[in-house]
């Protein structure tokens, strides 16, 4: 029985780290593999969505919905950043990781100034259930399978639906996409505006287990860069798998060695991966079924 | 005059001729007697302001020289920080042994950089891949260096101490009969200034020479380069290493110079800032460089001591406007702008050419 726990409690950690790095990753990994631009205000949009959703719950709002306005917010503030300053920036990387590294900085400082060093948090829903010595966090348990959801919602979106068909032709060759009649610079907004409402929606989703502070984004980017790297461009493709092995490295180590070893590991094995498989989880994959 | 020192002027480096090297030598003379004018609060000030400039060129000779942009140059300043720490209060300040503590600190940040860059270059590590791996290098060393705060973790009678740092190492000393020589206040003023001096020369002569003309190539069409039979890995392994003991010694200096080092001098927004001061100025030109360096340490501590808290935004609104309307660097896009008026109106009158003078 207790190994059975011990088992367990192993588990929930790799679910909870498989979860948190899926859900970073998201965002930038549509970003990034659409649209090839590096976002890093990656963070300050996860921060953005976890501060509406705080406030507009605090404000009366079931959490569902305040979760749902913290998505849209941050997908709002990414449509109009992408309009103002991101749309200059396509196939400049240097000058997009300088930009968005800008932008970044002006959201942490900012968010500082307007909300102070800290707001009141919310109280994780759902409880917590206890076996054996040890108490787990319902909530917790249930982001692993939120973050599968989500992967087979964008699934559906990319493979089913107009936009996603849309949007694959102009990654694929952006001349004849829009030679065929799509508008490629809106399938660019939007999925800018996706991408940054995936990462506010990593926010809402962690706002009840966390305190919101407005440097909370640097707590996320690292782990986001970690898992788009070792997953490749293909999101669909990499990043379930990427999270999988990252996850059990550092659910491992943290569990020996402390968690800030287990971060140690995870940079490690991001460096490993950058050197041995350039193009991530998903690039090896379809080079080994021959496609691409 | 000798061939090396006609290379001071070249295609790479924007300023030639006599007037601009008037009033380069005017700024630099004036510079060096300013502790004869100023109280020694703002010669402690300016040192600092100068400390950061030899990261800063480093990374314009990787980044805007040779288009490999490493983001964690910082890993290399930890690494030479924490190294002259470990020593010097290992060792103490006797003798010649701060020299030696700083040798060693300057020879460190050449090793790492080899293996990485080795790792890197021949392992076919490419584009925003190299900024990936050295980011990822500076954030190990932070998590590193932040989870050291327990007793268990001494070298010698040197503490690491975990996130809030290790301080109280001893300043460079020279034995010189019975008052050794300190290199503190206006003695470590000049010294850091004599060194910015040197390097910026030296990176001049550098970029200007055969070696800095292949940079240029690999920037520009790395097959191409490799094409017409350059070693391009090998190239760029040396920069790296070039780019990263500058880097060393701005850690050096800077620990010198408060007598502390702490792991977020390794965190992701110390990586960032050498990027936004060569981004800002202009990172294909080391003289633009300088100048953005020095110019927005002393901006942004000028914001901070007033307690304004809008120092960071105001530091994120300059990059974004300097990307978005002068993305070749603001002192480099206005350089070029004064040019071009004076060429315009130069156009009709015969060009006298001027042998390029040092």
């Amino acid at each position: 029985m207790s190994f059975l726990v011990q088992a367990y409690a192993f588990f929930y950690q790799f679910a909870d780290s498989f979860a948190f790095l899926v859900l970073c990753g998201l965002g930038l990994a549509i970003i990034f593999g659409m649209m090839g631009v590096i976002n890093l205000a990656h963070g300050e949009f996860i921060m953005c969505g976890a501060y509406v959703t705080v406030l507009s719950a605090r404000a009366g709002l079931p959490l569902p919905f305040a979760m749902l306005c913290g998505t849209l917010a941050a997908g709002l503030v990414g449509l109009i950043l992408e309009f103002l300053i991101i749309r200059r920036l396509y196939h400049r990387l240097f000058d997009s990781i300088v930009a968005t590294w800008a932008l970044s900085l002006i959201a942490t400082q900012g968010m500082l100034i307007v909300a102070g060093p800290s707001i009141e948090g919310l109280k994780t829903p759902f409880g917590s259930f206890e076996l054996g010595d040890y108490s787990f966090s319902v909530y917790r348990a249930l982001l692993p399978l939120v973050a599968l959801l989500l992967l087979g919602a964008l699934y559906w979106l990319f493979v089913r639906t107009r936009f996603g068909i849309y949007s694959r032709a102009t990654i694929q060759d952006a001349d004849m996409a829009r030679a065929l009649g799509a508008n490629t610079s809106r399938i660019y907004s939007q999925t800018f505006a996706l991408g940054a409402a995936l990462a506010g929606l990593t926010g809402a989703l962690y706002a009840p287990t966390m305190t919101a502070v407005p440097t909370m984004g640097q707590a996320f980017i690292v782990q986001s860069f970690v898992s788009v790297v070792v997953s490749g461009a293909d999101v669909m493709l990499g990043l379930a798998p990427a999270a999988a092995v990252l996850a059990f490295i550092q659910s491992l180590l943290t569990k020996s060695y402390g968690q800030l070893i287990g971060q140690i590991g995870l940079l490690l094995t991001v460096i490993v991966v950058v050197r041995v498989l350039p193009k991530g989880i998903s690039g090896w994959f379809l080079q080994r079924s021959g496609g691409r | 005059m000798p061939r090396w020192l006609a290379l001071l002027d070249g295609p790479q480096t924007l300023g030639r001729g006599p007037a601009f090297w008037s009033v380069f030598g005017v700024i630099a003379v004036a510079t060096a007697l300013l502790p004869t004018f100023v109280n020694a609060f703002a010669i402690t000030n300016l040192t600092y302001f100068l400390v950061w400039v030899f990261m800063a060129l480093g990374l314009s000779l990787i980044w805007g020289y040779s288009g490999i942009l490493s983001f964690g140059q910082t890993a290399f300043f930890g690494l030479a920080g924490y190294a002259y720490g470990v020593i010097s209060i290992n060792l103490g300040d006797a003798g010649l042994w701060t020299w030696f503590a700083l040798l060693v600190s300057l020879i460190l940040p050449i090793v790492l950089a080899v293996v990485l860059g080795y790792f890197m270059f021949y392992g076919g590590v490419r584009d925003v891949f190299v900024g990936i791996v050295t980011l990822s290098i500076t954030l190990v060393f932070e998590t590193f260096m932040a989870q050291t705060a327990g007793p268990e973790w001494t070298i010698g009678s040197a503490r690491l101490n975990g996130f809030n740092g290790m301080s109280n190492m001893p300043p460079l000393t020279f034995p010189w009969g019975e008052s050794p020589i300190i290199f503190d206040g206006p003695a470590f003023f000049w010294l850091v200034l004599a060194l910015v001096v040197v390097v910026y020369l030296g990176l001049r002569i550098l970029v200007n020479s055969r070696f800095g003309n292949v940079l240029v190539a690999i920037r520009e069409n790395p097959d191409r380069a490799e094409m017409l039979g350059y070693n391009v890995r090998l190239y760029q392994l040396l920069v790296f290493v070039i780019g990263s003991v500058l880097a060393g010694m701005s850690g050096v200096l800077y620990t010198l110079w408060g007598s502390y080092i702490t792991p977020s001098s390794m965190g992701l927004t110390a990586a960032a800032l050498p990027i936004i001061w060569v981004a800002a100025g202009g990172r294909k030109d080391l003289t633009a460089t300088l100048l953005a360096t020095v110019l927005l340490t002393w901006l942004s501590q000028q914001l901070a001591v007033k307690g304004n808290q809008y120092a960071l935004i105001w530091m994120g609104a300059i990059l974004l406007v300097v990307v978005l309307f002068a993305p070749e660097g603001l002192f480099v896009t206005l350089w070029k702008k004064l040019r071009g008026r004076k060429r315009t109106r130069q156009a009709t009158a015969p060009k006298a050419v001027s042998s390029p003078s040092a």
